[in-house]
Formats: structure tokens, sequence, C-alpha cells
């Protein structure tokens, strides 16, 4: 199993969470913790082991293509943080 | 069962009865809930929207339905529905500042099936924040207190329907369970708290916390009226491509009044000592009662149930942390403006999202990141197959298995400060969880707590093989009827409403 | 010392499929309208709402994977990849990371020399398109220097095959003809419209260099942006240009992804530093595995067209088709299998074509009806080659037959008759109409016989006129030479 510290600030980043430096100490400490229960999971021997994404094995779920009535766009926009016209606004996108 | 005969009193079985029969219209039982909920709720707080024009205009539809000689099996019965199932152009919030005001556009399906079987929606419940919690003390709407002492957590995450049914404000609560998040308020409210076979009722429209997992339930007073909601509720929904398609065998109809011949399994590894001596002799007393009822007890062993927290700790958070993504301030609820749009989703997370579902969901991402997965996620994909393995060899020789519902009954406030503490609480239904089996608690006992001046219920879990649900229905039904423990004592906040 | 560079290219096609409806919801697939109007709470990524996946596209997937010689694995899965972009509803792409729907397969294409060539697939997976922002503030709509973005969510949840090439690819012409051939196979299996103007087919180009003969891969860059086949051809020219020069130069190949445009002929670079992305991927635990079945994907094996690489291999090799006329035929599959009939039919396929590329696809433009789809049916076309074989009609008659028949159908033969087309070959007759005309023109006799011959054929026109075109040509031209000399 990995150590048990976490790189808060990395992970924050990638969450998109913004967090203070109190915050990042605090979370790193809790996590830390947290990892070193959930660690324990190294004492069982999973190596022969499938992974279980779902309980119940159900197969070729599918639907047929045909057209259901959506939302209105007034609903849908009323919603909105930020509309201009028709559509969603949002602040400038920067490269990553 | 009726309790009393006041309508606040009976149970969703007796309301729908009497309103198809006509003695009482949906109308009046929904007044005098309406009535009872402003008298108390302000107390109980398990409200975080009340509906009421909405149910009033649903009664009455509920009214003219009968009349024109409909039967509806849930007729005219007061519905409490946790804040994170959506109905239509109601708030919807999850117990999060991200989404206190977003309106939903659509309704749940288990919801939608719930109205449509003549229930009558009172309002939305509170929550821990997108059900991430055991005492609901993590919404950021709002308090609910245990009507059993008002100084102590109804549990959680569902802890507002459980406050709410145990009150009196709602015959039904609707709660979702996804690591005992039913179960565990069902205990500690007094309650039948069922959590279905996963994928057994649908969840389109329950905002998603880990998807693998979740399953909507009901909290009840009565086993018939769990039976009645799942009745209502189970099948096949095309909406959402993992609930099951898989005929529903009605389980209010084999409700049974004892359990001989049934083996009842006592899990080796669930010491229950550890619970306190007064807890511990409860639950030894609990099982001598399905003895009595005429049940065998054999013991069995889930020798990586001990594991579960482990594995829970890591597949929930990290669904969560993807589930979770979608909350960014671009087409619906919070957004804390800035510059550009990385800032933006930083800036809105970081003010829409309460500490534990932070928490989750960085420690979901760090699960799922590069160089972690295989040890963390997949791992815990691979623990989760040993436990489903356990349960299926012990099923091999039990036909339910019986544990606590909860490691402590209910506590008192800011009790749990240490995140470990508080997971520690779902020790106990977490395995069936991520076995994906039914399970549900039943009232089995009171002990006062220390330190507390009132008795608190205690609740036994009972867990099925998959869909065995009309099996664990009709055994619980059995034990309730026998030992009559939820009726011992009633809510404060109730009889001193009255009084 | 010359050095000499060969240019190793790897294609990613982004291709949208052709369904009713979208990949995760039964909003309708169709490009443009309104902006927000194709929405619902699935593709909205709205709170509760549940991805349930559209058969269609599934079997679409297994279609092109079957058609290319691919793989269908006995298991597949839809994954989760995890990013945030404005224009993506969940913050996560509903995708297949390892467990693809489809493995390997080839795609064969050809030179405008009709050289055939093979590229090897990586794999075709199923995923969802995003949502369509515009940029405002940057005055040329561009995304760098802009001040907000708008967004349309309409295209949000469209199903899109990625399909991905090994580095197989040597040259900017055959990227062009590998994605048209991919372009041609895909709208011939009625999988996809792959319009790149309307954006149903995306592409990039990972370039890199290396010395001939060299076993390493170069570093690559990877080229996005190019919106048209000839800015595909034009972006990978100019990048093999600029690498080659680098490399010259003394100086180094950086990994990076580099933008195209259009109006500067040059690739920019986008992103300077490559940031590792942290996708997380994941199995998507709201849905469930799909399992292939046998049976399905023998259904779908039948119902596949013989593909268009195949018929330009048939056109070229056993018809004797040159490669450009036979690229022209299979361009639509509906026409190579008019034409393969009328040839079946008529045995002679330079005259097929003559006519289906001159002739037909003349009226077909003019009229906007397609010649498979036409009055003329391939029955009709079979007989008027025969009747002029046969030297019962000339080709001007032909021509006007054609005409006719486009516009009102039937067969040629009785049309000949009915008209009285039929070509005359009395000689007596002609050498009427010869002498008339010999007659009636002495100033372009006499300048023939001063030495210009070439007024012959003015006389030929006259004479012809006057048969209403029904003289034999050969016969006229016989007869007017004799009697000029
Ligand atoms: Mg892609
Ligand atoms: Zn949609």
């Amino acid at each position: 199993m990995s150590s048990d510290t976490i790189d808060v600030r990395y992970v924050a980043k990638l969450a998109r969470i913004a967090l203070t430096d109190e915050e990042v100490d605090k979370f790193g400490a809790q996590l830390g913790d947290l990892l070193a229960h959930v660690n324990a999971l190294a004492e069982l021997d999973t190596s022969l082991v499938p992974a279980t994404a779902q309980v119940v094995e159900s197969r070729n779920v599918e639907r047929d293509d045909v057209v259901i009535p959506g939302l209105d766009r007034e609903v849908v926009l009323s919603q909105a943080p930020q509309r201009q016209g028709a559509f969603f606004r949002v602040p400038r996108i920067i490269a990553e | 069962m009726a309790l009393e005969n006041d309508p606040i009193e009976r149970s969703a079985a007796d309301i729908a009865r009497d309103v198809n029969a006509g003695t009482i219209s949906a109308s009046e039982v929904v007044e005098g809930t309406l009535a009872h909920v402003d008298a108390v709720d302000a107390r109980v707080g398990a409200y975080l929207t009340i509906l009421h024009d909405a149910a009033r205009e649903r009664a009455a539809n509920v009214d003219a339905r009968v009349r024109s000689g409909e039967r509806l099996p849930l007729a005219g019965v007061p519905l409490a529905v946790k804040d994170n199932m959506c109905l239509t152009a109601t708030r919807t919030t999850c117990g999060s500042r991200i989404l206190e005001h977003w309106i939903a556009p659509y309704t749940a399906t288990a919801v939608a099936r719930m109205l449509e079987a003549g229930c009558v929606p009172i309002g939305k419940t509170n929550l821990d924040e997108f059900a991430m919690g055991s005492s609901c003390e993590n919404s950021a709407l709002g308090i609910t207190r245990n009507p059993y002492d008002l100084s102590r957590v109804p549990g959680g995450s569902s802890g507002g329907s459980a406050a709410a049914v145990a009150a009196r404000e709602a015959a039904i609560g609707l709660g979702s369970d996804t690591g005992g998040s039913i179960r565990e308020p069902g205990a500690f409210c007094n309650l039948i708290g069922f959590k279905p076979t996963y994928g057994r009722i649908s969840r389109y429209g329950l905002i998603a916390f880990a998807s693998s997992l979740d399953q909507i339930g009901p909290l009840t007073r009565t086993v018939e009226d769990a039976a009645l909601a799942y009745d209502a509720m189970a099948g096949h929904d095309p909406m959402d491509a993992t609930s099951i398609d898989r005929p529903v065998e009605p389980a209010a109809a084999s409700l049974r009044r004892d359990l001989h011949g049934l083996r009842i399994g006592l899990v080796r590894e669930f010491d229950t000592e550890k619970l306190g001596p007064d807890v511990d002799k409860a639950y030894d007393r609990a099982y001598a009662e399905l003895k009595a009822l005429g049940a065998d007890l054999v013991e069995v062993s889930l020798p990586t149930a001990d594991y579960g927290l482990a594995t829970y700790y890591l597949i929930a958070p990290a669904e969560c942390s993807s589930n979770l993504s979608r909350f960014d301030g671009v087409r619906y609820g919070l957004r804390v403006d800035a510059d550009d749009v990385q800032a933006m989703y930083e800036r809105t997370r970081a003010a829409g999202f309460g500490s534990e579902v932070k928490r989750r969901i960085l420690i979901g991402t760090h699960a799922l990141s590069s160089g972690y997965y295989d040890a963390y996620y997949v791992r815990a994909q691979k623990a989760r197959t040993l436990i489903a393995r356990d349960f299926e060899t012990a099923f091999a020789s039990c036909d339910l298995i019986a544990c606590p519902a909860a490691s402590s009954p209910a506590f008192a406030f800011n009790a749990k400060s240490d995140p470990y503490s508080m997971y520690m609480m779902d020790y106990y239904t977490i395995p069936m969880s991520l076995a994906g089996l039914p399970a549900l608690s039943v009232p089995c006992g009171w002990v006062t707590p220390a330190g507390g001046v009132e008795p608190m219920p205690l609740g036994l879990q009972l867990c099925a093989p998959l869909f065995a649900e009309p099996l664990l229905l009709g055994a619980a039904h059995a034990y309730e009827r026998a030992t009559m423990h939820a009726v011992k004592h009633l809510p404060l906040v109730v009889s001193g409403a009255r009084a | 010392m010359t050095v000499s560079y060969e240019a190793v290219i790897g294609i990613e096609c982004h291709v949208e499929l052709k369904t009713a409806t979208k990949m995760f919801c039964g909003c309708p697939n169709e490009f443009g309208g309104e902006p927000n109007t194709k929405v619902c709470p699935v593709c909205l990524g709205m709170p509760g709402a549940l991805p349930v996946p559209n058969r269609v596209a599934i079997e679409h997937m297994i279609r092109a994977g079957l058609a290319f010689g691919a793989e269908i694995p006995a298991f597949s899965k839809f994954d989760r990849k995890n990013y945030f972009y404005p224009d993506m509803p969940k913050d996560y792409q509903i995708s297949q990371y390892d467990m693809p729907l489809t493995l390997g397969g080839t795609v064969k294409y050809w030179l405008e020399d009709g050289t055939m060539k093979t590229c090897r697939l990586t794999r075709i997976h199923l995923e969802e398109d995003t949502g369509k922002s515009s940029h405002a503030g940057s005055g040329d709509g561009r995304i760098a220097g802009s001040a907000y973005s708008l967004v349309d969510f309409n295209r949000a949840g469209v199903p899109l095959m990625e399909c991905v090439s090994e580095p197989e690819i040597h040259s900017a012409v055959e990227a062009v003809a590998y994605l048209e051939a991919l372009r041609l196979t895909l709208l011939q299996l009625g999988v996809s419209d792959v319009k790149m103007e309307e954006g149903s087919l995306r592409c990039d180009a990972n370039v890199s260099i290396r010395l001939h003969g060299a076993a390493e891969l170069g570093t690559k860059t990877e080229i996005k942006n190019m919106n048209s086949f000839r800015s595909v051809h034009r972006a990978i020219e100019s990048e093999i240009a600029r690498q080659t020069a680098l490399l010259e130069s003394g100086g180094r190949i950086v990994q990076e992804t580099r933008g195209w445009d259009e109006v500067r002929g040059e690739t920019h670079s986008m992103r300077s530093k490559e940031q590792a992305h942290d996708y997380r991927y994941f199995p998507d635990p709201d849905l469930v595995p799909m399992e292939p079945l046998a049976g399905a994907v023998e259904r779908v094996t039948a119902s596949i067209p013989e593909l268009p690489w195949r018929r330009f291999e048939r056109f070229t090799a056993e018809y004797g088709i040159n490669p450009k006329q036979a690229t022209q035929l299979v361009a639509t599959g509906a026409l190579a299998t008019y034409f393969d009939r009328v040839v079946e039919l008529t045995k002679r396929p330079q005259q097929v074509t003559n006519f289906v590329l001159g002739d037909l696809s003349r009226l077909a433009n003019e009229s906007g009806v397609p010649i498979a789809q036409s009055k003329v049916l391939p029955e009709a076309l079979a007989e008027l080659i025969a009747l002029l074989e046969a030297k019962t009609i000339n080709s001007k008659i032909a021509k006007d037959l054609l005409e006719r028949m486009w516009a009102e159908g039937g067969s040629p033969a009785s049309l000949v008759d009915s008209l009285g087309l039929a070509q005359t070959s009395d000689v007596g007759v002609i050498e009427k109409f010869v002498d008339d005309a010999i007659a009636a023109n002495p100033k372009v006799v006499a300048d023939y016989r001063a030495g210009k011959s070439n007024v012959a054929g003015f006389l030929v026109g006259q004479i012809m006129k006057a048969s209403s075109g029904k003289a034999d040509p050969a016969l006229v031209k016989d007869l007017l030479l004799k009697k000029l000399a």
C-alpha cells in the first residue's frame, strides 16, 4: 500500500477546490489518519480476486434510439448563475 | 397496526385504508399533519422545505382520484422526502450551500412512484450534506434533532426523514442509504429503516453520492408500512441503467407472524461486547427473542467484514469525487465569481461544500489519481469482492443475518468530532452495502445512555440475500409484532405537543 | 552533406455517430438549432440524472469495427475521464479507457496513382461529445485573449467515435488519403455524416520525423485545429518542414500541442509545457458492462456493404478503370452499386464509366438528383449502351436520349422506335445529304480543296443536321471525303 501521506495541494487542484493554508494542514492530517486506517486493506491477499465495480451483474442495458422531449430552455437557463441570451456565460477560459 | 386514533399517529397502512374507504379524506389527513408540523418542527428541524401548498393540492388530487373509484395503496399518506431526491419545481438542496437555491426541473422516479401510489409530499428533509455523514450534523442548512431526546442527533444521513417520521410529521420518510444512512437513523429514531437490494429502486433523480452503493428506501414506524412503500417503489426503471430488470415479488402480502423454520445467522466476528454493557445485553435479549419466535440461531462468519470500513472509505469517496464535479458554478447552483474559469471553479467549490464533503472529494480524488489507483481504488474493489463472497458463504448456512444496526444509540451533538469515530458508526451496516444486500433496522429495545436522561431506542439489523426482500420484511414483521419495542415510548416532542 | 528525413504520422479522429438521439439520453442528435434547446437533465449533467446508452450507437461502433477488421472483445465497459471544462456538463466525460468496444483493425486506402496502402488502427472507442463554447472579447473568436465564453449544450452528449491510428502514415498526401478512405467507409456504413464543416469529423495529427531507416521514433507534436482535408494537408506539410528545419539547424523538437493557423499557414505552440493530465479514469458506476453477443455481431457483419477500398481495387484491377475515375465512382456507395449493375449488364466498364462520370454526372449536378435515384434505371442505361454498340443510334442521339430519359424515364429502345431516331446507314440517302451540302457551301469546299482540311468538320455538321442527327457519322465522313477528293 502507498504511504500515509497525501499531497493535499495537488489533489485539491485536481478537484478544483481552493484551500487555505490552514485547511491544507487540517485536511492533510485528517486524510493521513484515514489513509492509515484504509492501509489495513494491504493485509488482504487480493492477488487472484476480481474487482467488483457493481454488485448486481447486469449486462447490455441499452435504450432504443427514440427522441424523448427535453427541458424548456427558459427552465434550464433560469438556473444559470450567469446567462447571456440563449447561452450560459462563464469567465474567461485560460489554458491549463 | 393502529397505534392510536389520532390521525398523525396512524400508520400509512391505516391512513390508506381509511382514505380509500372514504372515512377520512386525504385533505383532512394532510391538514392535520401540516398543523402538527407547524407546531413541532421548529424544535425538531426535520424539514428544510415544507410544501404547504403543494401538499394541499396533491391531497385534493388524491381525494378526487379516490372519489372517481381509484384505490391507491398509499392514499393520502403524508410523505417526507430526503432533500437529495428531485421533486419538480421544488427546491432540492442536498443540505448544501452549493444547491441551496436550486429548483429541480424533474422528479425522481422513486418519488414519482410514491406520489402515483397516493402519497402526499409534506416537505423535503434535512440530511448530512450530499448524504455524507451519520448524524445530520453535516448539513449546511440546519440542525435536526432526535425527537426522543432533542439534545441528541437523529442519525444520518437520512436524519431529517427519520426525525420527521419519529415526530409524526409524516407517516413515511424516504431516505437513501450508501453505507447505513437509512438503517442507522432508523435505529436512532425508533423506526424501521429499510435498504432494499442495490438496483431494486431506481436512483434516477437521487442526487448521487456513491453510485454503486446508493439505494433509496423507506423509514417507517411499522414494517407493514415499509413493505407498502417498497411495493410502490421497487421495480425496473428504464431511466436508470443500474436498476434491475427482474419481477418484484410484493412484500406487503407476505408478512409473517413467527420465525419458525428460519435459520438466523449471528456473525462470529461482530463482538457486541465493545458496544458497552447495557447495549450488549439488549442485543443478547434481541437474539433470544428471535429464538423464542422459532428461529434457529446459527453462527456464521464474515471474516473480511472488518475491512468493510476501509473498503467503503475508498470506493465511496472515489465515486463521489467524480459525481460531485458537476457542481462547478456553470449551469446551476452557487457561483463565486472570479476572473477566470479555473479560479471560479475553485472558489465556488470552496465556498459551496462543507468540510466533510471536501474531505471525501479529496480522499477520493487521491484514490483515483495517477500512481495510487491500483493501490487504493482497485484494491478496494477487490476487497469488495471478498466481502460479498463472505456473505454468499454465510447465506449457504442461514436465511437471514442478525446484528446491531449501529455502534451505539443516538449520541449527543458534537460528540464525534474526529471523522473516523463518526465513520465507525456505520461499522455494522457498511458490509451489507458493499455486498448490495437488502437489510433493515427494526426497533429492538431501549437503553438510557451514560449522561442521558431519556431512554433511547436500539435497532436490530436484519440482512437477507440479494432480492429476498419479502423474506426480510416478513421476518422483521414477526419480530416487531411479537416484541412491540417501538411503542414502549413516545417522543417527548409529540407527547409534549399534546399536553 | 544532405540528410533525408522520414515523417511518421498518426491520426486521431473524432466522428459523431449518426443516430436519432444522443448517446445517453433521448435528446435529438441534430446539427445546429437554437442554442440550449436540445437538452435534458441527463445531457446537462443535472443533479440526479443518469445515463442510459443508445443501442444504435453501440451497433454503429461494432459495424465500424467489423468493417475495419477489428476485434470486437467479448467484454467492454464505459469509464469516466475526469477533468473540468465549462462545456462538459458533468466535468467528466463518459468514454472508454482500457476495454473499448473495438480493438485493432486496418484502414486500407489508396493514393492518386492507385497504389494501395494500409494503416493499422490502435482502437476505436465510444464516448460522448461536449457542448460548444464560443469565445468573446478576443476579436477573432479565439480562446486566447478572450474575456468570457458562452456555452451551448446542444451538442453535449452526442455519440462520438474516437478512432486512433498507429503511427504508420508517412506524408501529408497519405494522411489525407487515409482520412478520405476513413470518411468514405464510415459514410457508406451509415454510421456518420462525416462532415468536417459541421464538426461531425474532427481530427488531430501526431507528427514526428526521423532519419530514413532509423528504428526509433522522433519526438512528436500534436497538431490541432485543422478544419478541412486541405488544412490537414497544409498543416502536416508545414509541420514536417518546421521540424526538419529545426533539426537541421541543430535544434530539438519539443513534445507539445500545436495549433494550425489557416491564415498564416503555419502551426504555433498552444501549450508550451505539456502538462501531465491526471484524468483519474475509473469504470462508470452508473453504467453496466457490454458483452456484445455473437448473434448481434453476426447480424451486423451481414449488413456491411462492400467497402470503398475493395471496390476501388476491383474497379481498377478487374475493370481497368483509371484510379482517378475509380475514386470518383466509389465516392458514393449507391453510385458504385449503380455502376456495378450497369457493368454487369453491358460488360463495358469504360463506356459505363464515361456515361456515369460524364453526361449523367452533369445531369445529376444540374438537377440535384443523385444518379442512383434518377429515372435512368441501370437497365435503361445498359440498353442505351447496347443501342450505341449496335450502331442503332449514334452518340449524338444517345446524348439527346439520355436527357429525355433523365426527365421522363422509360426505355431507350422504345423511345428510339416511337421517335424514329434509329441511325440511317442507307448510302443512297446519305449521299443525297452530302451532295446537297457540297452544293450549298461552294466557298467551304474551295477552302478544303485549297488545303484547309479542317473545314470538313463543318460540312459533316451540316449533313448531320440535315439528317436530324440520324445519319451514321462514320459513313457521312467517308462519303464526304470521297466526294471532295
Ligand atoms: Mg476523446
Ligand atoms: Zn439530453
